[in-house]
């Protein structure tokens, strides 16, 4: 690996590109780190959403009146307003209505961080999408499966859990990996309330180098192979979920 | 070598195509001379469809020659425009334009591809209407028509650019059957008239009345062929046998 | 999403979901009551720590209205302009990825997926950083100032997502279609002008409109770069008014309710689109 440093230092003394984040090992490490925060950011964010997403779907198919208006509202709410403005309504809007805490230097800080906020809200976020995927999805499985699963003795919970379910994750699949994909793009709005994700970092590197466009198109590499390397992963597991004879 | 009356109008020899790994058409010959009609049938998946996709090069042919006036189908510089003028085709979906009328439909292809005058065109247009019996439709869109109405308007735009060989590809299989006899009765008068015609068909006393020669496919091969009362009543090979005594 | 219905050996699975129990919303008015009714009960307990020397939140956010308004038309005109470049772009992206030519096909499908899959901020910063502040033509010096660096910033994005449109619409066109033209003889540039774009366009739109909608939210990512729109001009206010804690709810609110009077019905219009089209197909 030393070698590949150094490869890097002498390709900057000889050509100018600079890219300290290989060479450099403080550089290095905030790259690093600020990559396994954008990780850390979608996978937390992919999991509550999906969990919003399948509670929203289970409410939404409510016999009661209100509870479905009531989670129709906050899906509309959350899909035709800015991530950006709902990051900012969080964290500055809310956070600051919240108590504060005593933290180890004795200063007061609010006793949820950025890191927090950006889940909450992107969760919130991506999970009124999922609302509405997941509800496709069971409303694809047809009335006379689970009528056939009733007649056989099938308990409510159990056919949601053994019949529906099953078939319709199928069904969303696609769908769902297009919404994760975009989920991943979102966390660089994180860098707006400070979490020190990838973007952030990049940033960090590009003021102490003054080498933007070195760190520009590294980023993009970056996310066209993290997203690449996503959609494959997505298309091979789709693929190894298939049932023989269903599906376009 | 210029083509004359006298020889086939369509030659096919020895022709293999495969898809990918499959091989559907393992070696098929047959001529079709001027005026004939001539019909294939035969079990699913025996190739007879692409072979008349092959005859106006919408499938291409890894071996063997296909003849069409003379003019080799099987030729990477083939001009696919030239061929395509002389050879008519009118599918199992119909496939008419639904942004178009149905008289649209009709003239679309002989204004902007033979560049003809737009009043003798309409005047076709109409002409062909009238022929396949739906005077007073020709302001409908394909959508508002039925399945044998669409199918006798495809036919009626096939022949707008006057072709010298008209293939059909089980153009009655969509069809409900009360519909079916309306476009057998405009083929059948196309085949009196004299047109060249390769029909791959299900339809068996059609065939029986309207084909000059009948060729029976089985798994790529052509298994017997003969005129109608020979193959009907006379059929040698077993698998003839059998797929008659299924579908008689 | 709509589900391919010609093929006939569709389990009953694939067909498309059922006729939901007919919930008429009071469309935009109820749901703007709903958001005014949540801001009010958020800004409760601020209300009650409230100073009643300095002037209520209600009436500091009346004053700050004419401003914000006019940040948000910014925002509008910002994404109108990029939808237009977008648009332009990625509709010539998107017959670059069905050409026939397998370099054009590739370099555009490249493209294609290299700004699909970049983050919207990220492509923001690009353009900001290394476009620069002025271009030299001729013997002309133009300026190019921040908003139209973001303006070309965000259209890269919509370059990318036009050209899936356009790619998929056309993908979605029957292949019958494209036979039976080229059985008429038809040229390749004839087919795909006179036949299958014509019919495509009525598909492209549902989505075409969604993503004018994300991109209009997406341009207040350009406060992030420094461009004066009204997230910029609501922290500017905020600041001027002191930094007072219990404004954020109010004027944050605000500009969720502005973003979701504009999107809001452009939402619902693509569904009415959406399903008029399945209807007619």
């Amino acid at each position: 690996m030393e070698a590949f440093y150094e490869w890097a230092r002498v390709l900057y003394e000889n050509t100018g590109i600079n890219l300290p984040f290989i060479y450099d090992s403080y550089d290095r490490d905030r790259m690093i780190n600020g990559f396994f925060m954008t990780v850390k950011l979608s996978v937390t964010c992919l999991f509550f959403s999906v969990v919003i997403g399948i509670i929203g779907a289970w409410l939404q198919s409510s016999p009661l009146k209100w509870t479905r208006r009531i989670v129709g509202g906050y899906i509309q709410i959350f899909r035709n307003t800015p991530p950006l403005v709902q990051l900012y309504f969080f964290y500055f809007a809310i956070g600051t209505l919240l108590p504060k805490v005593t933290n180890e230097y004795g200063g007061q800080e609010p006793i949820l961080g950025g890191f927090a906020w950006a889940v909450i809200s992107l969760s919130f976020f991506a999970g009124a999408y999922n609302v509405e995927i997941f509800r496709s999805g069971i409303e694809a499985v047809p009335d006379s499966t689970i009528e056939a699963a009733e007649a056989l003795g099938f308990s409510r919970l159990h056919i949601y859990k053994d019949i529906t379910l099953p078939l319709a994750i199928r069904v969303v699949l696609p769908a769902l990996n297009n919404n994760l994909v975009n989920l991943v793009k979102t966390t660089t709005l994180a860098y707006a309330i400070a979490v020190p994700e990838m973007l952030y970092e990049a940033n960090q590197i590009w003021s102490d180098n003054v080498n933007v466009t070195e760190m520009m198109i590294f980023m993009l590499l970056v996310y066209f192979v993290l997203v690449g390397v996503l959609v494959w992963g997505m298309n091979r597991w789709e693929r190894a979920l298939k049932i023989p004879g269903f599906g376009a | 070598m210029a083509w004359t009356d006298d020889q086939p109008m369509v030659s096919i020899k020895d022709v293999h195509k495969s898809f990918g790994a499959l091989e559907v058409l393992k070696g098929v010959s047959m001529d079709v001379m001027k005026g004939e009609v001539v019909c294939i049938i035969g079990p699913s998946g025996s190739g007879k469809s692409t072979l008349i996709r092959c005859v106006n090069a919408l499938n291409d042919i890894q071996k063997g020659s296909i003849l069409v006036e003379g003019q080799e189908v099987n030729d990477p510089d083939l001009d696919k425009l030239e061929l395509r003028k002389k050879v008519g085709m009118v599918f199992q979906q119909y496939n008419l334009f639904p942004h178009k009328t149905a008289l649209e439909n009709i003239m679309m292809a002989p204004l902007l591809v033979l560049k003809d005058d737009k009043v003798e065109v309409e005047k076709l247009a109409r002409q062909l209407i009238k022929k396949v019996r739906l005077e007073g439709k020709e302001n409908n869109y394909p959508g508002e028509l039925s399945g044998g109405q669409q199918q006798r308007v495809a036919i009626a735009r096939s022949l707008a650019m006057n072709p010298d060989v008209m293939l059909f590809d089980e153009v009655t299989a969509a069809l409900d059957p009360e519909t079916v006899n309306e476009v057998l009765t405009a083929i059948k008068e196309l085949a009196q008239d004299g047109m060249t015609c390769m029909l791959v068909t299900h339809e068996m006393a059609f065939a029986r009345e309207v084909a000059d020669h009948i060729y029976f496919t089985d798994r790529g091969v052509i298994v017997e062929h003969g005129s109608p009362d020979t193959f009907f009543d006379n059929a040698t090979d077993p698998r003839t046998i059998e797929f008659l005594g299924q579908i008689l | 999403m709509t589900m391919k219905q010609s093929e006939k050996n569709i389990l009953p699975v694939m067909m498309p979901p059922r006729a939901r129990p007919a919930d008429k919303f009071r469309l935009k008015a109820w749901h703007g009551v709903v958001l005014a009714f949540i801001a009010v009960v958020a800004s409760i307990p601020a209300f009650a720590a409230a100073d009643p020397t300095r002037a209520s939140m209600f009436e500091v956010l009346a004053r700050w209205v004419p401003l914000l308004l006019k940040g948000f038309v910014f925002n509008v005109i910002i994404s109108m302009s990029a939808m237009a470049f977008g648009t332009m772009a990625g509709a010539a992206l998107g017959l670059g990825q069905i050409s026939l030519n397998p370099w054009v096909r590739k370099s555009a499908w490249f493209t294609t997926q290299f700004f699909r899959n970049a983050p919207w901020l990220v492509l923001l910063f690009f353009a900001m950083f290394l476009l620069p502040f002025e271009i030299k033509i001729g013997g002309m010096t133009i300026p190019l100032p921040d908003w139209l660096k973001a303006m070309f910033g965000l259209s890269l994005p919509v370059m990318a997502n036009v050209s899936e449109i356009v790619r998929g619409g056309i993908a979605s066109l029957p292949s019958g279609q494209w036979e039976a033209a080229e059985s008429l003889a038809f040229s390749r540039t004839q087919v795909l002008w006179r036949i299958i774009l014509p019919q495509c366009v009525k598909r492209m739109l549902p989505p075409w409109m969604n993503l004018y909608s994300i991109l209009t939210m997406a341009t207040v990512l350009a406060s992030i770069v420094g461009v004066s729109e009204v997230m910029t001009l609501t922290g500017q206010a905020l600041a001027a008014e002191g930094g007072r804690s219990d404004l954020l709810i109010p004027f944050y609110s605000f500009v969720l309710l502005l973003f979701f009077i504009y999107c809001y019905p452009i939402a619902r219009w693509t569904v009415r689109l959406e399903k008029k089209f399945a209807v007619i197909n």
